[in-house]
Parts: structure tokens; sequence; C-alpha cells
């Protein structure tokens, strides 16, 4: 017979203990889901193919060949779509299938979740770009980044990004309806959003409306970011600004991440609104 | 031990219930759901909370879970508020609810390796597997279980933390028999462990299988609490005396049957009457009473 006073419990495992396992079966769920994995990996692949054999003998701003212009764009919009639109659509969906019901009543502390995501999107994004940067390099001659610096740009401005992308999935997450309304919704987003931001024309050939709606929005910043990365210096003169903007990039992507962390706290849901 | 009955542990009743609930009111949108319902679950006891569908009772478990924010009432499971209570207090819980696992692309084995890193308490896995007869389909994948072994699977992460109540809401709905009676056996064995087992249902011979006590819940409140036989007593000891004269039927409900029958002896003396019965309402007939007594429509 057990005796009235239960031994008392040991603590929950910590957040970071829960993060670890998160991020692996994230991966694991990831892996094993070949839509997403394809979907994921090849979109900015067959963008750069498709492009860079259409537009291949054009010219951008500061005669710039068309398909090192466009590997900027791609890479940034891969790392929107891996970060933003994978995870704004998942978590709807995991919401939908009760799944997270599940975490809310295993105690699981939120950010462990959180944690999750960020680690898949960074593990997937990494992966992405490693398949990318290769096939521009070796198929259409594409300069990769020309020194450490812009190397350690690339890396920034993809973290940073695909972080942002992360925070701000999670809060799309919270928007009312099915997750397949959320899905048609972020993808709808996603797709204006590349448009206006120059990844698929030059910035500054776009009309100034458009150029400003997209400056609200972190994808311009990640593209005009990738640029600095990829393409020679002299050609930052081109920019709307005459320069790369290292500082205002790296501003509003880090606002957007507050922005979305503090939207994050205040909307996230385990479950569905109840009827 | 050589008889197949499971030894039950004697609630203990000494002890602080395991669960309080006191005027517990919770509304959707102007419905009210919940209407003043009170709850009392002991230590180590197997309670159902039994009604119909819309009667409020997953409502309930959800507020206990802490899940669902209460409108008005007291409310202590395992001595704290849900609505406030930590995760210290979450791992004393376990629920086994119809959301599964962490995604159908994971085997099942996976899905519990995974989730024991969630408690400072697991149970081994293969000991989980085996408990709730798993262990074949271990490295099957959840999104090919059949319903049967996903509740099973459910049981499995419910009590993987080893908690010291458990949740089940509607566990066996959509099972088949097989299942079922396998099911009630897990459940069985879990009061046999000593833990605390609140579940809800609207079958009436599971709640008379599985619970110590039986609270019927209807129209937001819970209408009796006892025993499964002596659910509805009062209206059990009614018996419906039945028999046929030349003009109809004829029907005497009484508390002395002996008496109304003595009569009606006395008034055929040389022959049969004609198609007589004696009957004592069942246990869904007691039900049925209490439920559409109280109930004044459907909530939902």
């Amino acid at each position: 017979m057990t005796s009235t006073l239960t031994p008392a419990r040991p603590a929950p495992p910590s957040t970071a203990r829960i993060a670890q396992a998160r991020v692996g079966l994230e991966l694991r769920l990831f892996a094993r889901e070949r839509q997403q994995v394809v979907f994921s990996f090849a979109y900015p692949l067959v963008m750069m193919v498709i492009f860079a054999s259409v537009l291949g003998g054009d010219e951008r701003p500061g005669d710039v060949p068309f398909a090192q212009y466009f590997l900027a764009g791609i890479a940034a919009t891969g790392i929107m779509l891996s970060s933003f639109q994978a995870v704004g659509t998942a978590i709807s969906a995991e919401r939908e299938a009760g799944l997270l019901g599940r975490l809310q009543l295993l105690g699981t502390p939120p950010a462990a979740y959180f944690a999750g995501k960020a680690g898949q999107v960074l593990v997937t994004t990494a992966v992405q770009l490693a398949l990318l940067l290769p096939l521009a390099r070796y198929a259409y001659d594409v300069p990769m980044p020309a020194d450490l610096g812009h190397w350690l740009t690339f890396l920034w401005v993809a973290a940073l990004g695909a972080l942002a992308g992360t925070v701000l999935g999670i809060a799309v997450s919270a928007l009312p309806g099915s997750a397949s309304s959320v899905t048609t919704t972020v993808s709808g987003f996603a797709i204006v959003l590349q448009f206006f931001s120059g990844v698929f024309f030059g910035f500054t050939e776009l009309p100034g409306w458009m150029q400003q709606v997209a400056a609200l929005f972190p994808l311009k910043w990640l593209t005009q970011g990738m640029r600095s990365a990829f393409l020679p210096e002299q050609a930052g003169a081109f920019e709307v600004a005459g320069g790369w903007e290292h500082g205002r990039t790296a501003l509003v992507l880090v606002a957007w991440v507050i922005i979305g962390v503090m939207v994050c706290a205040r909307t996230f849901r385990w479950r569905r609104a109840a009827g | 031990m050589t008889t197949t009955e499971v030894a039950r542990p004697p609630v203990r009743t000494g002890d602080t219930p395991a669960v309080t609930v006191r005027g517990l009111v919770k509304a959707y949108g102007g419905t009210t759901v919940l209407d003043g319902l009170d709850l009392e679950v002991r230590r180590g006891e197997c309670f159902a909370l039994l009604g119909p569908n819309g009667a409020g009772k997953t409502t309930t478990i959800e507020v206990l879970e802490g899940v669902l924010r209460r409108d008005a009432g007291e409310v202590s499971v395992l001595g704290e508020d849900p609505a406030t209570a930590g995760r210290a207090w979450r791992a004393r819980l376990g629920v086994v609810s119809q959301g599964e696992g962490a995604g159908q692309a994971l085997s099942v084995r996976e899905t519990l390796v995974h989730f024991a890193r969630y408690t400072s308490t697991p149970c081994p896995v293969d000991e989980l597997l085996a408990a709730v007869g798993l262990t074949e389909q271990a490295d099957t994948r959840v999104g090919s279980l059949s319903g049967g072994q996903r509740r099973r699977l459910a049981v499995a992460l419910g009590v993987q933390g080893r908690p010291e109540l458990v949740f089940l809401d509607e566990p066996t709905t959509g099972m088949d028999p097989v299942a079922r009676r396998q099911f009630w056996q897990l459940v069985r064995d879990l009061r046999a462990d000593g833990t605390t087992v609140l579940l809800t249902t609207h079958y009436l011979d599971e709640a008379a299988e599985l619970a110590d006590r039986v609270g019927v819940v209807a129209g937001g409140r819970l209408v009796e609490v006892a025993p499964p036989a002596e659910l509805g007593a009062a209206l059990r000891r009614e018996a419906t005396v039945r028999w046929r004269e030349p003009g109809g039927w004829r029907e005497v409900r009484t508390e002395q049957p002996a008496g109304v029958l003595r009569d009606l002896l006395a008034a055929h003396p040389c022959g049969e009457v004609p198609d007589l019965s004696v009957t004592r309402p069942g246990l869904e007939d007691v039900y049925l009473a209490l439920v559409g007594a109280t109930s004044g429509g459907d909530p939902r």
C-alpha cells in the first residue's frame, strides 16, 4: 500500500531540455513529410533554374548579371518560405490536429515549443541554402561572397531573417479560421510580398508606392542584405538609398523579431478558441 | 492472487479529496453549459461522470485540467486551483485525450520516447508498451494504427509520467467491443495501482463496470451520486405490474408488487392472469429517468 504521503516529485525537466527534444522531433517530422521537404528545398532551386534560363542574358542595375541579382532574391525568398510560411502553416495544422492541446496538458513551456520550431527552421534553411548556392555557382557562374566579411554578412542576414520569419510565422498562426484558410492567407501574402520586395524584378524598377509598402516588411530588407553579400560593392550605389544600409536592415529585422515576440506572447493559443 | 477479479485497494476516504468542485458555472456565448455543478472525487477511487452528450461532462473535465477558464465556482484539483497551478501540478496529472501524440509520421515507440523527455518520472517505454498491449505495434507509425490502438497509445501517453490523478474523457467512444473490454482492463489496472481515475462516459455499462461511484450529469448539474448498484435507488424500488384484461393492457406502478399480485390472483381464482409481468427498472431506465427529469433541453 502506498503511504498517504506521496514522495515529492523531482521538478519537471527544464525548458532547455524540452526544447532540445523538440528540435530533434521537429526535424524528424519534417524529414518524413515528403511534400514539405520537396517544396522547401526544390522551390528556390526550380525558380533559380527557370529565371536564370529565361532571363540569363539580362542585366540588373549596376551591370549586375541577372542570375547574380536573382540569387540574392531567391535565397531571401527561400528563407522566408522555410521560416514564415512553413511555421505559420505547420502550427495552425498542429493546433487543429490537437497536437498542441497535448503539449499544453503536459505543461510544455511555450518557449520550448517555439525553440523547437526555430531550431528546425535554422537547420532546414541551412540545408536549403547549401543546395542553392552551389547550383548558382556551378550552373550559372554566380560568384560567391567575395571575402570573409561578405560571408559574415550573408550569415547574419540569413540567421536574422530566418528568426524574424519564424517568430512572425508563430504570430500569424494565431489568425482565426481553419488551418487550410491560414495556409491560403499565408501563401498568398508570401507570393505578393516576393513581387513587392524585388525578388523577381529589380527593386529600383518598382513603382515608388510598392517600394514603400515592401520597406515595411522584412523580406525587402532580407533581399537587400543578401544582395550586399553577393553583389559587387559598387552595386550598392544602385540601391534606393545609394548604399547597402546594413544598420537599417539589422534594425528592421530585429524590430520585426521583437514585434513578433510581443504578438506571440499575447496571441499564442494551444487550442482553437471554443465555439 | 487466484481470482480474476482485480483487488481494489480501499478508497482512502480520510485524505483530502483529489477533486473538489463547488458551484461550477461555465457559459459559452450566452449558453450555460455548467450551472452550479458540485463534485467530489476521493483519492484512489474511480469516479465516472455519466450523462448524455452536451450535458457538460467534457466542459467539466476541461476546467479541471486547467485548459478552460470557469465563469464561477470553486475548484481544487490535487490541492490546487487549475486556473493558476503550474508545471509541477501538471506533472501529477495524467490526461487521456482525444488528440494523440506528436504526429502521425512517428512510430509508437518514437512517440513514447519523445514524450518521456517531458517528465521527470517517466515509466520505462517497454513497460508502458506492454501495459497497453502495443508491444507488437512498437515500430508501427501512429498514422497506421487502428482506432483502438490509438486510444491505447493515448492511455500510455496519459500515464507515462506516473500521475496521481488520471482524466479519461469518453475514452471508449468509437471502439469495437473487444477493444472496449481491453481498455476497461487498463483502467482497472490503473485503479488497482492506486491511481485516482475520473472518467466521463455516456455509456451506462462502462460506468457500472469501472466506477466506484457514478455521478449523473444533466443540464449542467450533478443530479445524483452513488455507487453504480445504488444509482436511482428510489426509482428502482418501484416495480411495474402489467397484465391484460379484456378491455386492454393494465399497468400498476408500486413499491409493493406482492400486494398487487395477491389481489390480482384473488380476482382470477381459477385461471391465468393473461400476459402478467412484474418488472423493475434496469440501470438504463433509472438513468433515463434521472437525465430526462432534469434536462431542460439541449444545452449546446
